[in-house]
């Protein structure tokens, strides 16, 4: 078995911080993973991404040539990214902040409204944890309850209140993936 | 942050792995002056070193930097600096000294692109500079290449017994790749740091006859007599401290030559590419210096030919040529200024050199 996912958003929409804590839940799990964030001389407002790689076996290239899944939280990331796509991949996207995408063959496409629903359970910051539950409903690449105490470890001290919140998030994307009939697309 | 628990797996960056290795393996003194992609080394020092009764200063620039590594090291101590590519050119005149020298100490440098002031992403650009000296004068640095972020830290604690046992800097060539990436790292459940005895440092002549760190001989004759005694020792290195990594040459009809970040991406390469019409493997150097010369010609004497790998212009390849004489043609496939090479282009490339033909399984 072995995962490769791109994760990539906007500065300040949690991709950094998503990645590494699922690094870290499937570290404990006793899976192999590399997790490479992008550095240096970002600007505001720009894309910040991270590629992530889950495997049982050992892993050899730390760099993704084609990726298995795409987390895009907005249009400027997708568009970086969208050629890292193979047949077969799964593109998740953050549907309200990327309306339009190119006729992609061959790949499975969830359009998850992750800032709205984030939004209505009253935390807009938590969009990063809407889309975990849904891509991880349809990957099951992480266990929810390590990947929880991992969080509930970063959370400590002052951010302590967030927790249920990202919590809810989480049970709602994966909620919303469940339902999904009609949204997620297969593009041929 | 502490990380001291055995056996314990942590995600860190290669960064912090090979920062938390060297506080692990003993070293007191760090001097860092900050450069992208390595900055997480000089904040890990920042914090931990307090926390074991060490020192870690970010000094005003990479001269003062090596300088007290010099200082540190003729004092005893185990000691380290840390830059990246443009950091560790001004660093090459310390390094040269502590090497004429005779002084132990660890620089690592996290390779970044150039030349200049380059960027900041991953790069082999200095291989040259790492292993042929760098400096001026008939000298050598030991050099260490890891491929992951769990050697980021196990060659650290080489690279300081390394250090100790001939007296002689010893480097860690990473890039920006290795630096910044994390991945799941157990440090050295039994490493206890052999603090050899020094007799040579200066540690107070109370009671004993003065010593005396120097690179500096004004007799006639005395320093074509040390650079005798150092060129002996670097035989003697070249003789028992080569490391190397082999996948898959036994029956190989090429050979993929390659380290560190590209090491990766080959064997990447051979996982994807098993049913190839041709057979291939690589050789990875874990010691850039002393470099594995006999391994390559050995493999070279059996093999259609050698191709070799890197993130540079073609460096690592000239040790390759030398090593095979001509044996086998030495093909080279390299990317520059951040760019790294795929297992696609690596395939491309072998097609280039001879015809290959995917194996065609029968279905029944």
């Amino acid at each position: 078995m072995s995962e490769k996912v791109i994760l990539a958003g906007l500065g300040g929409q949690g991709m950094m911080l998503l990645g590494r804590l699922i690094a870290q839940a499937v570290m404990l799990e006793g899976k192999n993973v590399t997790f490479f964030p992008s550095y240096g001389t970002e600007v505001r407002g720009g894309t910040a991404y991270y590629h992530l790689t889950v495997a049982e076996e050992e892993i050899f290239s730390p760099v993704i040539e084609e990726a298995d899944a795409l987390i895009m939280m907005n249009l400027p990331s997708y568009l970086k990214f969208k050629d890292f796509l193979k047949p077969d991949s799964m593109l998740f996207l953050n549907s309200s902040m990327i309306d339009k995408i190119d006729n992609e063959m061959n790949i499975d496409v969830f359009r998850i409204p992750a800032t709205k629903i984030a939004n209505s359970i009253g935390n807009v910051v938590a969009s990063n944890m809407v889309m975990l539950g849904a891509y991880n409903e349809v990957k099951n690449l992480v266990s929810i309850p390590v990947f929880l105490s991992c969080l509930k470890n970063v959370l400590k001290g002052r951010k302590e209140p967030f927790y249920e919140v990202n919590k809810l998030a989480i049970e709602k994307g994966a909620e919303f993936v469940r339902n999904i009939n009609g949204v997620k697309q297969r593009l041929y | 942050m502490t990380l001291t628990e055995k056996n314990k797996k942590y995600l860190l960056t290669g960064n912090e792995a090979c920062a938390e290795a060297a506080i692990q393996a003993g070293c007191r003194f760090y001097y860092g002056y900050p450069i992208t992609p390595q900055n997480e080394i000089l904040t890990h020092m920042t914090i931990r070193m307090p926390q074991v009764g060490g020192t870690s200063i970010q000094v005003e620039s990479e001269l003062a930097a090596i300088n007290m590594v010099y200082g540190s090291a003729a004092a005893g101590a185990r000691a380290m600096t840390s830059s990246s590519s443009p950091g560790i050119s001004l660093k090459q005149e310390g390094i040269s000294y502590l090497a004429g020298s005779e002084l132990p100490c660890v620089i690592i440098n996290i390779q970044r692109g150039g030349p200049g002031l380059g960027d900041i992403s991953p790069s082999q650009a200095d291989y040259f500079q790492a292993v042929k000296g760098g400096g001026h004068g008939d000298y050598h640095t030991i050099v260490l290449a890891p491929s992951s972020v769990q050697e980021m830290a196990d060659l650290v604690f080489d690279a300081f017994d390394l250090a100790d046992c001939y007296r002689n800097p010893v480097m860690i060539l990473g890039d920006a790749q290795l630096g910044q990436m994390m991945e799941p790292v157990v440090f050295n459940k039994k490493y206890k740091p052999v603090l050899s005895k020094k007799d040579w440092a200066l540690t107070g002549a109370d009671g004993r006859k003065r010593n005396i760190v120097k690179s500096f001989y004004s007799v006639k004759g005395e320093l074509e007599e040390f650079n005798a005694k150092l060129q002996k020792k670097y035989r003697q290195i070249q003789a028992e401290e080569v490391r190397y990594e082999e996948t898959n040459t036994e029956d190989a009809d090429i050979v993929l030559v390659a380290y560190g970040t590209c090491a990766r991406i080959c064997k990447e390469f051979l996982n994807k590419n098993q049913s190839l019409s041709v057979k291939v493997g690589l050789i990875r150097p874990i010691t850039l210096w002393p470099f594995p010369s006999d391994i390559i010609q050995k493999v070279s004497e059996r093999v259609q030919a050698i191709l070799t790998v890197e993130m540079s212009a073609g460096q690592m390849v000239e040790d390759v040529r030398l090593s095979v004489s001509g044996r086998c043609p030495v093909h080279f496939y390299g990317r520059t200024g951040g760019g790294m090479p795929t297992p696609k282009e690596i395939l491309k490339k072998i097609s280039e050199i001879v015809s290959v033909k995917e194996k065609v399984t029968c279905t029944t």
